[in-house]
């Protein structure tokens, strides 16, 4: 769903009907805080599983594998956010998204993150855009923040933050040592 | 009902780019002398279906154009006119000019139409003059676009209701052409009000009748606001096999003609006629009244005319949307049944398998292992199969030929024949497309450089008239084609000549005839003495083996003086496997195209030169070759930094030689190449990837790719050599 | 459900053609020659067939007049789809015994509404 058919949702339901379109959120874990990303772009989760490494690439691009017969590249979050990254452990999961780039059609990439967590319902009305905080740059990454009791849950726009011509290098942010 | 037409454009597109291949090598293989009228059909049919195709999907331009060439080919066809020479290199040029007008429409560009209407102005000059001008049959209402008979219509339409009074009286073999009259009659009913009186007078006794003969008359009465031109079209069908009057009455009176009644019987009677005598009753129906004023043209054209301006701005905006470019494929029937049945295979021998492990023990374990050898013969076939679908005949692209050489050997003012050979070999669509163009190079050049004037033919003691070859087969997983000629073969003096001037070989080396020859691929050689239209346009033979190289391709050269060159490329049959090396570096395994490899050696130092600016060399007998370090350039740990315990591959890619230091070389295997595009995006030194037998990725190195990242430049590449040549 | 047989060598026109007739409910079998529309008609019984005039292997007229000749195709409709300005092709048409013509260029509507003449 793209964001300007939310934004029509939204101003649509602001006479509060009874009705109230919601979204639902695949929720997972980086850094003890909790990520959303659209559960309609989410193809599979899969155990993480050694990716053949591409020359070259920035860090955060742990390489491909092989999904099925197609060639998959596999993003670390962690370092892709500018997290100190942590040894993979029996948690970490690869999520496979289905990223949609203006010009570029579908393709499918896979997220290594902490911990999947849950399913969420989020009502578009709740979901609440992202404050603009200086000197971070992850924020254009950001569609907005959604609550569960008292968590805050950041729902990540993964159109923008898997583009091809982003992983140049980490994010600005990033002081991160190089894995290998 | 509203239809998006434009679903159907591609369709259209390339059926018509087909037609039009069809067309072209039917013009070129006619003989104006002694023509052979089925020829002339084929070339008809292409240029019919085009215009038919382009007028309903809107192309008026493209319709209006072939509409002429159509109609001079009609006369050829009916031998009302006889094909010259001359038509012929219209017709070609034609053909030209709709594939240029094709393809703008298909890239949804304006469509250029300056030569179309010179061409057009010249089809009309032949079509106006001479001995047949009353014949064309080209007024100007049938064209698709002509206006005129539409405001006709639609201006006799604001009359209000009018009475007409209808006569109609069908041939009794009205019925045998599927002609149902109580469907016209329904048809009048929904213009108006229609009042249908049968008349029975004409019907026989009952034991003479015959059950498929039409034996009735009818007079109807219709209020309507409709015009006599409407009426008729319901006829339409009918019209010349029937007494239809039509006539507008002042007031409603629904009371017997008499006048009507008086119908002749004859017609009856000769239709009572056995069905083989058709064409018999047909020919004299004319000859019975038939009171329809306005030609019937007139009406048949309206509709015609109503669509292309209906579709013309519909089919602009379309043509947008349709540029993103959708390749399709035509594949055989017999491919796909072929598919069917391996699959049928597969499932047959799955559910042995599945049999099979449902009470498993160990006494089964031989029937297991024959399962499972069936299983991977099965998968084996059904990859040969899948494969089979993208092979194409090579035909598609020697068809282009005769006419490069038709129209190259009349500008050159050669005499030419052009002789294809193993034109059914069948190689990957992919690697069709993109084999054309250095084949086109290489033909050009053969004619340019390789067969000589007739005049200096017969001086030689050749028949005047050159010929080239062009030739495919398959050897082992490779197509190989071959550019023959028997021209004057290649100038090894000149060549080494020019070699040496331009310092890419040294004086003093000895190169074998091979090695000549070869030399004419290197970039930057050329050696016409003047740079001619043909060939030499700047674009050289290195581009030609680049280009081949780029689809792990080869290209060589073999010529005799005096007796001609043979160029022969060897491709492999498919861009979608590849004979691969495994090479290790580190922990990771690589592939390289195992036709780029021309050996592996192991190395001691004394053959490893440094030489300032850090490139180290390879010293490989009589050559210097560069050393590439993967680990180096890929940014990963090897096994080892010492050059003696590593492996140096030493391949040929981007026209020149490169040795690459692995760790080690491991299997040889056809892989399966994976695009890392379509997920991903390109990576420098990798052309793609694919998937091995334990399920991980594997990298395909792309050798030209490394060169670039390695840094290593070919006038670099020339000083180290030159600097060789003085150390030696 | 009227069954209709379309014959055409172009592979646009006869997807149009059968995109069409099926939009609007009918079903549809697509030939791309005479010979093979034969072959088709022999097979099941078709309410109504519409061809192309000019087609390599069998041409419409002579498909006509072999369909003509089946004793169950003797009333059924047949259509030609024609570009012929003149008239001679529509004449040898009907000789042949076609039941009425189409003349291309014709867009989706106007197929329909010939069709529905005869059907």
């Amino acid at each position: 769903m793209s964001l300007d058919e939310q934004t029509v949702k939204k101003s649509g339901v602001s006479g509060e009907t009874t009705f109230e379109p919601s979204e639902q959120y695949l929720t997972f874990f980086m850094d003890e805080e909790e990520y959303g990303v659209d559960i309609l772009s989410v193809q599979e989760i899969r155990g993480w599983e050694r990716a053949t490494s591409i020359p070259n690439a920035p860090s955060h691009i742990r390489g491909v594998i092989n999904l099925r017969g197609t060639v998959v590249p596999i993003v670390d979050l962690r370092q892709r956010f500018g997290i100190a990254p942590i040894e993979y452990g029996p948690t970490t999961v690869v999520i496979v998204l289905k990223v949609n780039e203006a010009g570029k059609g579908a393709r499918i990439v896979g997220v290594i993150v902490d911990a999947v967590s849950d399913v969420h319902n989020f009502k578009v009305a709740d979901i609440q855009s992202s404050p603009e905080m200086a000197d971070n740059n992850n924020s254009a990454y950001i569609k907005g923040l959604g609550s569960v009791g008292e968590n805050m849950v950041i729902l990540l726009d993964i159109n923008t933050l898997l583009r091809t011509d982003e992983d140049v290098d980490e994010l600005p942010r990033s002081k991160s040592k190089r894995v290998h | 009902m509203s239809i998006d037409l434009s679903q159907f454009h591609q369709v259209f597109f390339e059926e018509s780019l087909e037609g039009l291949d069809v067309m072209e090598s039917a013009l070129l293989n006619l003989d104006t002398e002694n023509c052979d009228s089925e020829t002339i059909n084929e070339i008809f049919r292409a240029a019919h279906s085009i215009k038919g195709g382009s007028g309903t999907f809107g192309f008026s331009t493209v319709a209006e154009f072939t509409h002429v060439i159509e109609t001079l080919l009609d006369q050829i066809r009916a031998g009302d006119r006889r094909i010259e020479p001359a038509h012929v290199e219209l017709f070609l040029k034609s053909v030209d000019c709709i594939r240029q007008m094709i393809k703008s429409l298909e890239a949804g560009d304006a469509v250029e139409m300056s030569d179309a209407n010179d061409l057009k102005s010249k089809f009309q000059a032949i079509l106006d003059g001479k001995e047949l001008a009353a014949a064309a049959p080209v007024p100007a209402s049938t064209a698709p676009t002509a206006p005129a008979s539409v405001s006709d219509t639609d201006a006799g339409s604001s009359g209000g209701a009018k009475t007409w009074h209808i006569y109609f009286k069908p041939d009794g073999d009205v019925l045998k052409t599927g002609n149902e009259p109580s469907r016209m009659f329904r048809e009048l009913e929904d213009m108006g009000v229609a009042t249908v009186v049968v008349d029975t007078a004409d019907l026989p006794g009952i034991g003479v009748i015959d059950p498929e003969t039409c034996y009735l008359k009818w007079n109807i009465t219709l209020v309507a606001d409709v015009e006599k031109a409407q009426i008729e079209e319901v006829f339409e069908w009918v019209i010349d096999e029937a007494e239809l009057r039509i006539e507008e009455v002042a007031q409603v009176a629904v009371t017997e003609n008499p006048e009507q009644n008086g119908a002749k019987p004859s017609s009856v009677k000769q239709s009572k006629v056995e069905p083989s005598d058709i064409v018999q009753t047909t020919v004299q129906s004319p000859v019975a009244e038939v009171s329809v004023s306005p030609a019937p043209s007139q009406a048949i054209s309206a509709p015609a005319a109503k669509e292309p301006a209906a579709q013309a701005a519909p089919a602009a905006k379309k043509a947008e949307k349709n540029k993103t470019e959708v390749s399709s494929i035509r594949v055989g029937i017999d491919k796909v049944d072929s598919l069917i049945n391996m699959v049928g295979e597969l499932v047959i021998t799955q559910s042995m398998l599945g049999e099979l492990s449902r009470d498993f023990d160990i006494s089964k374990l031989p029937k297991l292992l024959e399962g499972l050898e069936q299983l991977s013969q099965n998968t084996r076939e059904l990859q040969e199969s899948v494969m089979r679908i993208r092979m194409l005949p090579i035909s598609f692209t020697f068809s282009r030929f005769p006419r490069l050489v038709h129209d190259l050997s009349k500008t050159m003012g050669k005499k030419i024949e052009l002789k294809l050979l193993g034109e059914q070999t069948e190689l990957d669509k992919t690697v069709m497309e993109k084999i054309g163009d250095p084949m086109v190079h290489l033909v050009r050049n053969s004619l340019d450089h390789g067969i000589e004037m007739p005049e200096d033919r017969i001086k030689a003691g050749k028949s005047d008239t050159g010929l080239i070859t062009l030739n495919a087969y398959h050897q082992g997983g490779n197509i190989v084609i071959q550019i023959i000629d028997d021209g004057k073969g290649l100038d090894k003096e000149k060549i080494l000549r020019k070699a040496v001037e331009k310092g890419l070989v040294g004086e003093s080396d000895k190169l074998s005839d091979e090695q000549i020859c070869d030399l004419i691929f290197k970039p930057g050689f050329s050696t016409a003495d003047q740079v001619t239209d043909i060939s030499g346009r700047g674009v050289g033979m290195d581009v030609v083996r680049r280009n081949i190289q780029e689809l792990n391709g080869s290209v060589e050269v073999e010529s005799f003086t005096g007796k001609g060159s043979t160029f022969t490329i060897r491709l492999p049959l498919t861009l979608a496997i590849l004979d691969g090396q495994l090479v290790s570096a580190g922990e990771h395994t690589y592939i390289l195209p195992l036709i780029s490899i021309i050996e592996s050696i192991q190395t001691n130092m004394d053959m490893v030169h440094r030489v300032a600016g850090g490139c180290d060399v390879l010293r490989l007998r009589s050559e210097y070759v560069p050393i590439i370090r993967l680990y180096d350039i890929f940014n990963i740990k090897p096994e080892s930094y010492n050059l003696e315990e590593s492996l140096l591959v030493v391949v040929e890619g981007d026209n020149m030689k490169v040795a690459l230091v692995v760790d080690d070389l491991l299997a040889q295997q056809q892989v399966v190449i994976k695009s890392l595009e379509e997920n991903y995006k390109r990576v420098e030194g990798v052309s793609g990837a694919t998937i091995l037998g334990d399920g991980t990725v594997a990298l395909i190195l792309d050798i030209s790719g490394l060169i670039k990242l390695a840094g290593v430049r070919k006038d670099e590449y020339k000083k180290v050599k030159q600097g060789g040549d003085e150390a030696a | 459900m009227t069954k209709i047989l379309a014959v055409d060598d172009s592979a646009s026109m006869r997807q149009m053609v059968s995109f069409t007739l099926k939009g609007a409910g009918y079903e549809v079998v697509e030939a791309a020659d005479g010979k093979l529309a034969l072959e088709q008609a022999k097979k099941q019984q078709f309410d109504l067939v519409l061809s192309d005039v000019n087609m390599p292997v069998m041409d419409g007229i002579t498909l006509v007049k072999e369909l003509r000749a089946l004793s169950n195709y003797k009333f059924t409709p047949i259509l030609m789809l024609t570009t012929e300005s003149a008239g001679d092709k529509k004449m040898e048409g009907k000789q042949a015994g076609a039941t009425g013509w189409l003349v291309k260029p014709f867009n989706p509507d106007q197929l329909l509404a010939t069709i529905k003449k005869v059907l």
